[in-house]
């Protein structure tokens, strides 16, 4: 895959208060390619902002380069590099109108205004926003100036859009239509977004790879799928999605199928690849690949949540150990106190070597 | 009758500030404007009866011959206006960058230079300025070292200047400039900032176009408090002026209490009132067309 932007071994220290350093960025590599929706997902304080940061311009690096289209961005002032911003707080131009702010960079760039007209113009098009250009930010609701900031950033046509979390402010609704929206915009304008978020939902829905971070340092880049499936590590697994973590020992392996039991004595069925009698490692399982069922996991619903589609059981194991996380869908009904198994296909179980 | 009740309540409230501003305030402005077309009584205090050369004279006719023309006043009107106009440059300029290093300092030094910034409050403004006159005087502490130094042979001749003016009134008017500009570039949404650099605009281009707009309103405040006490100046002028310094200030304090022509320091005063309105008012209105719709 051809990148557009090759992060390589990114470091930056910070000094708190209190005379400790922190590495807000520990050696990271990072390929985005030229089209490619990528999202950085982490905790705060994991480096994500930082990273972002550090593309546009405004975080200076203490080690390694930052490349864009081949071009060496390392050194460069935030208003020499050819690629934008949406910031969280939008940072519209509050003295300006809405065309104004669209057109700044144009403006700056000394684009002619009847040019500069005609491309904010296009750019309040793409965004929705057609013929509000006379309005002020301040007249706009939190929806619109999101729009703004979006349009303002694409007017100059970059090749890389920096995505600063910038549906954290809207309500859930507004959040997934713009989710969409932006997954959208992103295609049809053909250019590579890096997008900043700590919502896991929001990075499974528009990213084409996910990177998530903890502590400086990527855990993991993949594709939404691979990360909520085939997690590398406890944080990623339990940072995605909810999740089941069972901490076991294989027991026995039979053909296709391996057995393996919890210190409690909870059985799961799991691939038999690689699988050796007595080896430690932790099983994971996500609360929608139990079923309900007449044999497998004896236990006690200890409460359930109806949640419109779904129903969300928290089932304790007859055999003890910490209770599990269930989705039961079809309109399997438990109520809590019930007496319940749970069923599982062992192909669904993903496996962490070690305990 | 909820209303008329919070109505009533409210004026109750507003009688103090209004009966206050009304007879301390008010009442003087209107006797001074009264006084300002009466005759000139022999030993101060004034004649009722009706006399418009008051005005004449200020602005060129010296009591009531119209063949002698000679604008001294109006001069002087212009000097204290250029005066105060260049107060207000010159603790912009000096404020201006300040305000930017404090606003970015740790909260406790914050708190440490804005307590520096009030120090002079705890003074006496009179003393302050005499203290002036010793640092400026020709054998001040500033030709001493200079001289010292070796960087001058002759003492300058600072004191009794235009210039002794303008310093002194730049030294009492910091502070006021000060306040409101950093009110205004702490109030700086620096986001903003990084929006106009991230969308390619180098920092000249930034600042005049985000940060200084942005900051206007602090600017515009900072510069009305300074100009209007600057204009009626007279104690500055009084202490470090000597003759070339002399402001409409020390005019009006001259025709109230050594020359005993109230009613032509009553002009004196509406006409120094009515320029100084018109152009504050000038000033506002281009300010609020450049800034509008700021939020």
């Amino acid at each position: 895959m051809d990148s557009l932007l090759e992060i390589r071994g990114a470091r930056r220290e910070f000094v708190t208060p209190e005379g400790d350093r922190i590495a807000a960025l520990d050696g990271v590599d990072l390929d985005v390619g030229a089209k490619e929706f990528v999202t950085l997902l982490g905790p705060s304080g994991c480096g994500k902002t930082t990273l972002l940061r550090a593309i546009s311009g405004f975080e200076a690096l203490d080690g390694g380069t930052i490349r864009l289209g081949g071009a060496d961005l390392t050194a460069l002032p935030p208003f020499r590099r050819p690629l934008n911003t949406v910031f969280q707080s939008y940072a519209l131009f509050g003295h300006m109108t809405v065309a104004r702010n669209v057109g700044y960079a144009l403006e700056v760039a000394g684009v002619p205004k009847r040019r500069r007209e005609a491309e904010v113009a296009e750019a309040l098009d793409k965004v929705g926003l057609s013929g509000m250009g006379a309005r002020r930010p301040g007249q706009l609701s939190g929806g619109q100036r999101q729009r703004v900031a979006l349009a303002r950033a694409i007017v100059a046509k970059p090749r890389l859009l920096l995505l600063d979390e910038p549906l954290s402010a809207l309500d859930r609704n507004l959040r997934q239509q713009m989710q969409i929206e932006l997954k959208t915009l992103q295609d049809r304008l053909g250019i590579a977004f890096v997008f900043v978020t700590h919502d896991q939902e929001e990075a499974l829905t528009m990213s084409d790879r996910i990177v998530v971070m903890r502590a400086g340092r990527i855990e993991q880049i993949g594709a939404p799928r691979d990360i909520y499936r085939r997690p590398r590590n406890r944080f990623v697994a339990e940072f995605i999605g909810e999740t089941n973590l069972f901490p076991v020992t294989v027991d026995r392996v039979e053909g296709p199928t391996a057995l393996a039991r919890t210190a409690e004595g909870v059985e799961l069925l799991l691939p038999a690849a690689g699988r050796k009698p007595g080896e430690a490692i932790t099983a994971i399982l996500r609360p929608t690949d139990f079923t309900l069922a007449d044999k497998g996991i004896p236990g006690t619903v200890r409460s359930a949540v109806y949640l419109g589609s779904d129903l969300h059981l928290f089932v304790a194991p007859a055999a003890g150990g910490p209770e599990i996380r269930v989705t039961a869908r079809d309109g399997q009904a438990a109520e809590t106190g019930a007496a319940v198994h749970l069923a599982h296909d062992p192909a669904r179980v993903h496996v962490l070597e070690g305990g | 009758m909820a209303i008329r009740r919070q109505s009533a309540i409210l004026g109750l409230l507003l009688a103090p500030a209004t009966l206050f501003l009304g007879v301390f305030f008010l009442l003087p402005l209107l006797i001074i404007a009264l006084f300002s077309f009466l005759t000139p009584g022999l030993y101060g205090g004034v004649e009722w009866s009706f006399y418009h050369w008051n005005y004449g004279r200020i602005f060129g006719w010296a009591d009531g011959i119209m063949e002698v023309f000679e604008p001294v006043y109006l001069r002087i009107l212009w000097r204290s206006l250029s005066f105060a106009a260049l107060t207000v440059l010159v603790t912009l300029l000096l404020c201006y960058p300040v305000a930017f290093w404090v606003s970015r300092l740790p909260e406790r030094s914050r708190l440490f230079f804005l307590f520096l910034i009030t120090l002079p409050f705890f003074s006496s403004l009179i003393v302050r300025l005499y203290a002036w006159l010793l640092i400026l005087k020709p054998t001040g502490f500033l030709n001493s070292a200079l001289m010292g130094l070796g960087l001058i042979a002759q003492p300058l001749e600072i004191l009794y200047t235009p210039t002794a003016v303008v310093l002194g009134m730049v030294y009492v008017m910091v502070p006021f400039m000060f306040l409101p500009l950093y009110a205004a570039v702490d109030n700086l949404d620096r986001a903003q900032v990084e929006a106009s650099m991230d969308l390619g605009a180098n920092r000249v281009q930034t600042f005049l176009k985000v940060v200084l707009p942005q900051t206007l309103p602090g600017i515009m405040g900072g510069a009305v408090i300074v100009f209007i006490p600057s204009v009626g100046n007279f104690i500055v002028p009084d202490i470090l002026g000597g003759a070339k310094g002399l402001m409409i200030g020390n005019l009006v304090e001259q025709q109230f209490l050594s020359a005993r022509n109230w009613p032509f320091g009553s002009a004196l005063s509406m006409v120094i009132m009515s320029v100084v309105l018109t152009v504050l008012l000038v000033a506002v209105t281009r300010a609020r067309k450049t800034g509008a719709g700021h939020a």
